[in-house]
């Protein structure tokens, strides 16, 4: 019985395989998008975990300067010959115009077993791994990779992190010009009867993870990309939902039948649930695929937005994972569950002698759409208290949520609002706004996947081209050295900034140590005292003159990042060399991490080691191109190695504008789907909607008239629903940059506003909505009059 | 049989129950009586015509003793089981195995072929017979029209194919609502004849509504329903 009743309604789509194909579509890119972004997050994370467990970092505690400079060596020394186990680690980077690489330089001999784990297997060649030049561990990708010049040969080795390279720590000591190590790893378990480690040395203890939790940092980026996916599954379900509402309307006759022959209820629930989880696992099968392309393209991107805005490295090609792909499934399945629970609460209250006709299936009452409006009231209140006393990422994306379903429940209401206050003028004129009145309740949802679409996009870019206007703004000032010159070597650095400091206005040095500030990693910079600082370093915060208490060595600036995570402010003190005051915040825009600035000879003292390589020349800026040229034909420097301000403004940008192309090709995906949102629920009115177009056409309405309408209204629908899209999109910018950036990435950001985004943005909604009707409006007006005379001898 | 033997349970009945029994039937929609008090019986092989005006109570008569509806009061015995105190799987399982419907409206499947819909309710009750199927279809003029779609078939055409479905599980009570009611006279003519003659053939019984006196006449029995109480047989 249940075979017989599942291939009856089953048969409904053979007949209709147009409808089965947006069925399958809606379900096949709501499991794209989702299960592609879940790929993405997870390939993320998986990158973060194993950079987690590099060297142990997972499972050993580490011992930290409380300065944060290197550890003496004598501190390790004194910590070995009192009989603890402790093992020193030299890190650092290594740059240079061909590529980068992140060193950690380890012993083995001391190493705890946990540190040594996936890194130093078998397959290493030990006596190359110590002695000179030595061996750099690196992971595939990294080793195709572009790498820094002369370094040691690589062996590709799985476990270690991209863009990182273990290596003996005497080959890091040579390569980075460090002889103390940065830090040293403690082993899990020390010899019986010595007194805990943290009474025997000034080191400060960092539990595992505690200092690099790079996935922590990303979490943000994430929950964004989800939001996203979540974001366009929604409104991938709306088409489900719309083709699962017409194929119940189109089969009410069917099962009523069904039971009149004596099928039970539950049979036929039972045969409906099949129904779906069979398409639903087709179609999720195919979104799997789809999805799978998607992150397979997205995901260098994503690398790129992740190394920009964090300086996390992960790889930017996509592992296929049965894991991942049986999730989707399974959420493709709960979303088509979801989407029919309607269609199936009604088919379980149909009565048996419900008449057959097809109603205007969508038609929700008056009284619905008033409860609507009302729990959107509700919704935007919440949202309101949200972003007044909401602290955390949580309760800012839980504010967008509700501002976003608030204005997605509130648009039926308001469009029928609206359409009160425009003029009919003819009868016909009239016939057409009280027609598309009735007809809103039946779009609703689609129009509401466009709102959702439209308003995205709008905040989403207004959020990204605010972001771009103050970064781009930010950087004219901020690079305002004419020529960046970088050195193979302190010492060549020296030689170099000596013969042409004669010819040049200034040179600043540009040199950087890595540190730890309040636990988390963190850089310090050294200024000389120059005026270039003083007029491009503006300041978002500062004391009474700041660039003088930076030179006497005093005092320090921080970036606002580290200002808001730590809730510093001027005239607190930053724990660096000992302890110095804070004097000024400075904007940072793109920075993953804390920053401070102190003076060079400040800086020298506290890093002694840390010599600069890289110049910033200050000259008149119709001499920086030959200036250019002689760097490199006299002193035999690599292109790359001179840079001028405008290379490194381009390089900025294009580095920002990969960050958000992400964002971008998410927005562009989001507004598809509810383009075909919009297409499904229109072929379903125009089929459920012949009724009432036929008797028009009978007293001497052109079929042509009536198709051209049926476009129009749906232009007008996009109209409206843009016009509506646009303050929440306003609204959603808002929130994205005053409460969701500061959280996230730590900078608050001015709102600028883009009208030609929206014209073109207008005119995207404009084209979807107009392709959607298209295809509708054409069938009516090719519609043979054998097929409109039909309904009035049909049954209604 | 008890009125709480709420499952379907074993159809064993006696030679001498009527097929349909139906006791002191109420039954009203919205405060508004349809039924009041109907009661009237028929034996297997039993053609009985049931005529009234329109609003009398006919189709809902009709469609309580085919267990698609429950009465307010009252008593439904179909094969000794009293349906009307079934719940409603077991009414379900009733309607599947013991009665074939005749709508006026056809209610084929539009998705599925003629020879599809023709075994549709055998292949629910778990009953089909592939050569009894293919013998009704010869008897009903369909044989040449067993692929095509209900929707390339003239009225009487699709009338068939529904009386074909009715047929074919050899359910012991067939319930006809106006099944001539949407075809010209001599289509319905031939319908009915053919509806009659296999009928007869099977042993079913047939309780069908209808407004034509002439088309009554055709029955063996009659009886008039007026305002939701019989008022001759």
């Amino acid at each position: 019985m249940l075979y017989t009743a599942l291939s009856s309604l089953i048969s409904h789509w053979r007949r209709r395989p147009g409808q089965l194909t947006m069925l399958a579509i809606g379900l096949a890119l709501a499991t794209a998008l989702w299960s592609g972004v879940q790929a993405i997050n997870a390939e993320a994370r998986a990158a973060y975990d194993r950079a987690a467990a590099t060297l142990g970092q997972d499972q050993l505690s580490r011992l930290v300067s409380a300065t944060g400079r290197p550890v003496p060596t004598e501190d390790f020394i004194a910590l070995r010959n009192a009989g603890y186990l402790v093992s020193p680690v030299i890190s650092g980077e290594l740059r240079d115009g061909n590529g980068r690489l992140r060193l950690l330089g380890i012993d083995p001999l001391t190493a705890p077993a946990a540190a040594q784990g996936p890194a130093l297997d078998t397959e290493v060649d030990l006596a190359a791994f110590f002695t000179e030049p030595g061996l750099l561990l690196v992971d595939e990708a990294t080793a195709n990779g572009p790498l820094p010049d002369g370094i040691p040969p690589v062996v590709v080795s799985d476990g270690v992190p991209p863009a990182a390279a273990i290596t003996d720590i005497s080959t890091a000591a040579r390569l980075l010009g460090q002889t103390d190590p940065s830090y040293l790893l403690v082993a899990p378990t020390q010899p019986f009867g010595l007194p805990p480690i943290a009474g025997a040395t000034d080191l400060r203890i960092v539990a595992p993870n505690e200092a690099n939790d790079i996935s922590r940092l990303t979490d943000s980026f994430h929950l964004n990309l989800t939001a996203f996916g979540l974001l366009s599954f929604g409104v991938g379900l709306f088409i489900v939902n719309a083709a699962i509402g017409l194929a119940f309307e189109q089969r009410r006759a069917t099962i009523r039948t069904l039971r009149a022959l004596g099928t039970p209820l539950r049979t036929i629930l039972l045969a409906l649930g099949l129904e779906l989880a069979l398409i639903a696992i087709v179609a999720g099968l195919i979104g799997i695929l789809l999805g799978y392309l998607i992150a397979a393209a997205l995901m260098p991107g994503v690398a790129g937005t992740l190394r920009g805005l964090y300086g996390a490295e992960i790889e930017g090609v996509l592992a296929f994972s049965p894991y991942w792909a049986l999730s989707a499934l399974f959420i493709t399945l709960l979303g088509a569950a979801a989407a029919a629970v309607q269609a199936m609460i009604r088919t379980a209250k149909m009565s048996l002698l419900a008449p057959a006709m097809p109603r205007a299936w969508a038609q929700a009452s008056r009284r619905a759409i008033t409860l609507q409006a009302a729990v959107a009231i509700v919704l935007f209140v919440v949202a309101a208290g949200l972003a007044l006393f909401g602290q955390g990422l949580i309760a800012a994306f839980a504010c967008l949520a509700a501002l976003l379903i608030g204005a997605a429940l509130t648009l039926p209401a308001l469009m029928i609002i609206a359409l009160k206050f425009i003029p009919g003028r003819t009868a016909f004129g009239e016939w057409v706004l009280a027609d598309t009145r009735q007809q809103i309740p039946g779009l609703s949802l689609a129009l509401m996947a466009l709102l959702l679409a439209l308003s995205a996009n709008i905040g989403v870019s207004t959020m990204v081209g605010s972001f771009r206007t103050t970064f781009v703004g930010w950087l004219d000032q901020r690079l305002a050295s004419e020529l960046y010159v970088t050195a193979s070597d302190p010492t060549e650095a020296a030689l170099l900034m000596d013969a042409i400091r004669p010819d040049v206005d200034a040179i600043l040095p540009i040199v950087s140590a890595e540190l730890t500030l309040f636990d988390q990693p963190a850089e310090v910079f050294g200024v000389i005292d120059h005026p270039t600082y003083r007029q491009a370093w503006p300041l978002l915060a500062e004391d009474e003159n700041p660039w003088d208490a930076v030179a006497t060595g005093n005092a320090a600036l921080i970036n606002e990042q580290l200002a808001r995570r730590e809730n510093l402010s001027p005239g607190d003190i930053l724990p660096l060399a000992g302890g110095l005051p804070i004097v000024g915040i400075y904007s940072d825009y793109g920075n993953p991490i804390g920053q401070a600035i102190i003076s060079l000879g400040r800086f020298s003292e506290t890093f002694p080691n840390v010599q600069p390589s890289r110049f910033a020349i200050r000259i008149d800026p119709s001499e920086a191109p030959a200036m250019a040229s002689r760097l490199r034909e006299e002193f035999g420097l690599p292109a790359e190695a001179v840079t001028n301000q405008d290379q490194v403004k381009a390089f900025s940008i294009a580095v920002f504008d990969q960050t958000f192309r992400v964002t971008g090709a998410l927005n562009i995906l989001t507004l598809g789907v509810a383009g075909i949102a919009l297409l499904t629920s229109l072929l379903t009115l125009a089929s459920l909607r012949l009724p009432q177009l036929a008797p028009l056409w009978a007293i001497g309405t052109t079929r042509a008239r009536l198709a051209w309408v049926e476009l129009a209204r749906s232009l007008g629908l996009a109209v409206l629903t843009f016009l509506f899209a646009l303050p929440v999109g306003l609204v959603l910018a808002w929130i994205l940059l005053a409460l969701v950036n500061v959280e996230a990435f730590g900078w608050r950001l001015p709102l600028s506003l883009f009208p030609g985004d929206w014209v073109r943005l207008f005119g995207l909604a404009l084209l979807a909505a107009g392709l959607a009707a298209l295809g509708p409006a054409v069938r009516l007006a090719r519609m043979p009059p054998a097929r409109l005379t039909q309904i009035f001898a049909q049954e209604r | 049989m008890a009125r709480g033997d709420r499952k379907a349970g074993c159809y064993i009945c006696c030679m001498t129950d009527p097929l349909l029994d139906l006791r002191d039937i109420h039954k009203s929609y919205a405060d508004t009586p349809v039924l009041s008090g109907v009661s009237l019986s028929m034996q297997a092989g039993e053609t009985l015509a049931l005529t009234g005006e329109s609003g009398s109570g006919k189709s809902t008569l009709l469609h309580l003793a085919g267990g698609l509806d429950q009465p307010d009061s009252g008593a439904i015995l179909l094969q000794g089981h009293d349906i009307a105190a079934m719940d409603d799987a077991a009414r379900a399982e009733a309607r599947r195995n013991r009665v074939g419907l005749i709508f006026q409206q056809f209610n084929l499947v539009p998705s599925l072929t003629v020879a599809a819909n023709v075994a549709l309710q055998a292949r629910l009750a778990g009953r089909h017979d592939p050569a009894f199927c293919e013998t009704l279809a010869q008897r009903l003029g369909l044989s040449d029209l067993l692929a095509r779609y209900p929707e390339q078939l003239s009225g009487g055409q699709q009338q068939r194919v529904a009386i074909a479905r009715a047929l074919a599980p050899r359910p012991a009570l067939i319930l006809a609502d106006e099944p001539t009611g949407n075809l010209d006279e001599e289509t319905g003519d031939v319908v009915l004849s053919l509806l009659l003659d296999l009928v007869a053939d099977t042993g079913a019984g047939l309780l069908m509504v209808t407004h034509s006196q002439r088309l009554a006449s055709r029955l063996s029995r009659r009886i008039h329903l007026s305002r939701g109480v019989l008022v001759r047989e």
